[in-house]
């Protein structure tokens, strides 16, 4: 989708500002909210990419006038109700001081602190051990797809109608434009493929320069055609 | 943007002890709790694991370890996971780990224009700056630009390489080895490294030097 989430290219924000001996977490609420949103996860009603895509349909300017765990929290509040954990007033009902009765979830596969460790080893998720030809290979000049899915979509707007190179094969991988729209993993390879600054942002852009971008067969076209 | 800050004035402000954001993390939790679907021990072994055990400190590693031995530098240059594998990083958000290495003709910088992907098992969870608008927007278009902004000069030779983590795949920049620590121990040379060296919106110095 076109929203706010997808911000390369766009003028306005300001300076970059570090900040020196940075905690991981400024507030008690983002470790709980952080910890909340990778345990949920874990129940597997959900992959990564529908849970990215829950985020970026936080309203825009709502979206850039809060931090990062504040996205979090909406993404996870809005998956809770859409997978049906919770109801959808059920958490407004809590902050209200509410108490009604919580139906116990059942046949949930709950994260436990024991397992903590062995989950977040297990690092195979998105690569996908599926034989899939690659359609390019190192070397080739392709063209980027100009698509505006309103769905989830990982080809950013400054990247579309664009030519450049594939630099890197990185193998067949769940394609998340697929996945995180509810359509299956829809394996197939991911490349790196380079594109000169002057292609992405013309004449003026130096003249060295490269952005390389990670992209799927299917928003890749061949160049010239 | 930093509206954590915002939020704590605003606490302030009202006198609450807590800010909206704050009640609403605390009323999802104890919901999934009493639904039973989060275990509140693992989330505090979740928030341990990402403040206390997994962190810059483990890229740092990698990066000395690259510089003194260069059969290592070659193996992380070549698969970056199975190298720092080696070193027993591995884990979430770093699936495939690419190790891209910065030159005097090279300046690799990294960033995620559409969520803030990070190699979290070398460098632990982002900071803010990473996430932000700011970043996220300008890296790609005015790499040179936010690089100046935080001190570090590309010749107009050289050529500066965004590499804009999209996909499930994480990068991770060799900084160059800064000059006269030639006979530096490997825990010393990773003393030196830092977070933003290793993101490429910064040089390594030399002890001693001013940052």
């Amino acid at each position: 989708m076109n929203g706010a989430h997808d911000l390369g290219g766009m003028h306005g924000f300001g300076p970059v500002e570090i900040e020196r001996d940075e905690p991981v977490f400024h507030h008690d609420w983002e470790r709980r909210a952080f910890a909340l949103t990778l345990a949920a996860g874990f129940l597997g009603k959900w992959n990564i990419d529908i849970g990215r895509y829950a985020r970026e349909q936080m309203p825009p300017a709502e979206y850039l006038a809060t931090s990062y765990y504040e996205h979090w929290l909406f993404g996870l509040a809005k998956l809770l109700r859409d997978t049906g954990l919770v109801a959808p007033d059920e958490l407004d009902a809590r902050l209200r001081g509410g108490r009604a009765p919580v139906t116990p979830a059942t046949g949930a596969r709950v994260l436990a602190a024991g397992d903590v460790a062995r989950v977040l080893g297990r690092s195979r998720e998105a690569r996908v051990d599926a034989d899939v030809a690659p359609r390019f290979r190192v070397g080739a000049r392709v063209v980027t797809r100009n698509i505006n899915p309103v769905g989830h979509t990982r080809l950013p707007r400054y990247a579309r109608g664009r030519r450049g190179v594939v630099t890197l094969d990185h193998g067949v991988w769940v394609f998340p434009d697929a996945s995180g729209n509810g359509l299956g993993k829809k394996p197939q390879h991911c490349y790196s493929v380079r594109f000169e600054a002057r292609e992405l942002w013309g004449a003026e852009a130096p003249a060295r320069d490269a952005v390389h971008l990670d992209l799927w067969d299917d928003h890749l076209d061949p160049e010239g055609r | 943007m930093s509206h954590d800050h915002a939020h704590v004035h605003d606490d302030a402000a009202r006198g609450s002890p807590l800010s909206d954001v704050a009640l609403r993390v605390r009323a999802l939790e104890s919901l999934l709790v009493e639904k039973g679907l989060v275990d509140p021990a693992a989330l505090d072994v979740l928030i341990d694991t990402y403040e206390t055990k997994v962190g810059p400190r483990n890229g740092a590693r990698v990066v000395a370890r690259a510089w003194v031995d260069p059969a290592y530098r070659a193996r992380l240059l070549a698969d970056g996971t199975s190298a720092v594998a080696e070193l027993g990083f591995v884990g979430r958000q770093s699936e495939k780990l690419v190790v891209v290495e910065n030159t005097p003709a090279l300046h690799n910088m990294v960033v995620c224009t559409l969520c803030s992907c990070y190699p979290w098992a070398v460098l632990g969870l982002p900071p803010v700056w990473y996430k932000s608008a700011p970043y996220r927007a300008r890296a790609v278009i005015d790499p040179r630009g936010v690089l100046r902004e935080l001190g570090v000069d590309v010749p107009a030779d050289a050529e500066v390489r965004v590499w804009d983590s999209t996909a499930e795949i994480r990068y991770m920049v060799l900084p160059e080895r800064p000059p006269g620590t030639e006979g530096m121990s490997e825990d010393a040379l990773a003393a030196l490294v830092t977070r933003d060296a290793m993101i490429g919106v910064a040089r390594v110095t030399p002890p001693g030097a001013r940052r």
